[in-house]
């Protein structure tokens, strides 16, 4: 009994100082970022660090688009991931459909064709892949990044997992009713794979919009580049703009915090449920 | 006679596969294109000389005999071997405290959980140019609280800028920047274990040291097991991190695999066989781990 009073007191202070910690590790970065992209470039390494700047210099905002294009690149990136992540929920829902609720030649094959390529890394074959577009005139086109991206095994693997799960029973009494394929598809199918498609929604966006390697091979004419080599490139030029660089960086930032605040609910249980299927 | 009586039976058949196909097609042609074909490619090109300019040529074991002489590549696989063997633990550890810190009923634990998992989306070049400046061996804060705390000055790491600590620096930053993501496996796993095996152990008076030595940890071994496999196989493909970080400095300090197959490719060289045949030793290494997956998962399975 005596321990039953003790443990919880201790317990309950140590999960406090560990949250403390988790808290203050995780976010400083992200107050530094913030704090930084509102001060003069010589008061960013000031002793003692002042977290709310004095006096706000709000035009590091408003100078960063003048000073690249910044909106260029904003511009190109969502244009990248908007089309790469349709064509990956549209496509990978579709050819998943087949494979867990159709029955057909070469089935088993072909998904193995799919499966086998998800335990070989990009970075094995974007390579050859970077000779193949060459050869097709396709280096420094946006075509390139979206044809890299688009078409993942793994889409398809996470959306079939899912499928496996609704009854085959519900698509037999609807071809009973007379639909086709296609209408089982778009009224049954689509409406309840919601969560495994947002999850789908997360991971490419994420992933195209924060993509780094691939843009950096592909894309070389200014124009074209995308937000993270743009802004990595304005890095390399000018390192010392400190204000500029942490006003970049949290612009680069908010996209993708809108789409993961609007879908995170899905994306836990995505990863849970994904992640541990393998 | 035979087809005769046969081909509404198979007309149908056909029509099946036909409907079938249609529904793979857009994604497949995409992916045999893009996907397939440049991975057997690969497999061909370890196998070749080719600068992209001039003829291909076959050079039989050439590249893997190359190998063996490149002292750059010598070192980016050491590099990668260390990274992998410090960062795996490293991050396993983190992202187990914090799921089960967060799967204890505390206030806030939303907002706690969501600020964990936020680094693993966030843009890489945005908080790795924060890491830079948090990490500056001048006037960042880390050092600065460092000598505060009463570290003589030339005693100060010199972090992403020194070859001593360098690796670590870049190894820091994956750990912050990905155990999120872990910690949202390692949470599902949780979740998973049934109440019922804590309260019997509470009625037999085990302590929470005991609780998660004797229960949790033996019911979390299948999700460790993964999350290890998942952590390897992106340890060794690490590339954005040393990138954003180091450039795989100082001298090759933090040079690893892949970044050395992109410089071979795309920057000191057009080799691109070569290339390639750094890439199949990547994969091999990718392989054999995956190997041990298939294998560990069916014990999990039989038990």
């Amino acid at each position: 009994m005596r321990y039953t009073n003790k443990k919880p007191a201790i317990g309950k202070l140590l999960l406090s100082i560990i949250l403390l910690v988790i808290a203050f590790i995780m976010l400083i970065p992200f107050v530094w970022m913030l704090s930084a992209s509102l001060k003069y470039d010589k008061d960013v390494f000031t002793v003692p660090i002042q977290w709310i700047p004095q006096k706000p210099r709000w035009q590091n905002y408003t100078e960063i688009w003048e000073k690249i294009p910044l909106l260029q690149f904003v511009l190109n990136t969502s244009k990248l991931t908007l089309i790469v992540t349709v064509l990956q929920l549209l496509t990978s829902s579709f050819a998943a459909y087949a494979f867990s609720k159709l029955d057909f030649k070469y089935k088993s094959v072909l998904f193995m064709a799919y499966i086998s390529t998800i335990a070989v890394p990009w970075q094995v074959y974007m390579v050859p892949q970077f000779m193949m577009m060459r050869s097709l005139g396709l280096n420094d086109t946006h075509l390139a990044i979206i044809l890299l991206q688009a078409f993942s095994a793994f889409g398809v693997f996470m959306m079939r997992q899912f499928y496996q799960g609704i009854p085959d029973s519900l698509c037999e009494a609807a071809r009973i009713d007379g639909m086709n394929e296609y209408r089982i598809y778009a009224s049954i199918m689509l409406p309840l794979s919601k969560p495994a498609l947002s999850t789908l929604v997360i991971f490419t966006f994420v992933s195209t919009w924060n993509d780094f390697l691939g843009p950096s091979i592909y894309l070389t004419t200014q124009s074209k580049k995308t937000i993270q080599i743009g802004l990595r490139m304005f890095i390399g030029q000018y390192s010392s703009d400190y204000g500029l660089i942490m006003a970049a960086s949290v612009i680069s930032l908010i996209p993708v915090l809108i789409v993961f605040m609007a879908l995170q609910r899905y994306f836990v249980e995505g990863i849970a449920a994904t992640g541990i299927k393998g | 006679m035979r087809n005769n009586k046969k081909s509404p039976e198979r007309k149908r058949k056909t029509k099946r596969n036909l409907i079938a196909y249609s529904f793979i097609a857009p994604n497949f042609i995409g992916f045999a294109i893009f996907t397939l074909g440049p991975i057997l490619f690969a497999f061909v090109l370890a196998f070749m000389s080719w600068d992209g300019n001039n003829p291909i040529h076959f050079v039989g074991l050439g590249n893997f005999m190359k190998l063996g002489e490149d002292s750059r590549f010598k070192v980016a696989f050491i590099n990668t071997i260390i990274y992998c063997a410090v960062t795996v633990p490293l991050t396993l550890s983190a992202a187990l405290v914090l799921a089960i810190v967060l799967n204890q009923k505390i206030i806030g634990r939303n907002f706690f959980r969501t600020i964990s998992f936020f680094p693993y989306v966030a843009s890489l070049v945005a908080v790795a140019a924060v890491w830079n400046m948090i990490f500056s061996p001048g006037a960042g804060i880390v050092n600065v609280a460092l000598s505060h705390m009463g570290v003589a000055k030339e005693n100060l790491p010199g972090w992403a800028a020194d070859a001593k600590w360098a690796m670590i620096t870049v190894i820091l930053f994956s750990v912050w920047k990905s155990m999120g993501y872990y910690m949202v496996i390692y949470l599902a796993g949780l979740q998973g274990i049934p109440g019922e095996l804590y309260e019997s152990s509470g009625l037999d008076g085990a302590n929470t040291w005991q609780k998660f030595r004797f229960i949790t940890w033996p019911q979390l071994r299948p999700t460790t097991f993964f999350v290890v496999i998942i952590l390897v196989i992106n340890s060794f493909k690490v590339y954005d991190q040393v990138y954003m970080i180091t450039q795989g400095g100082p001298g090759t300090s933090t040079l690893v695999m892949v970044y050395h197959i992109y410089q071979t490719a795309f920057v000191t060289s057009t080799n691109y066989g070569y290339a390639s045949a750094i890439s199949m030793v990547l994969f091999a290494m990718v392989l054999f781990v995956t190997l041990i997956q298939f294998k560990g998962e069916k014990n999990y399975e039989n038990a």
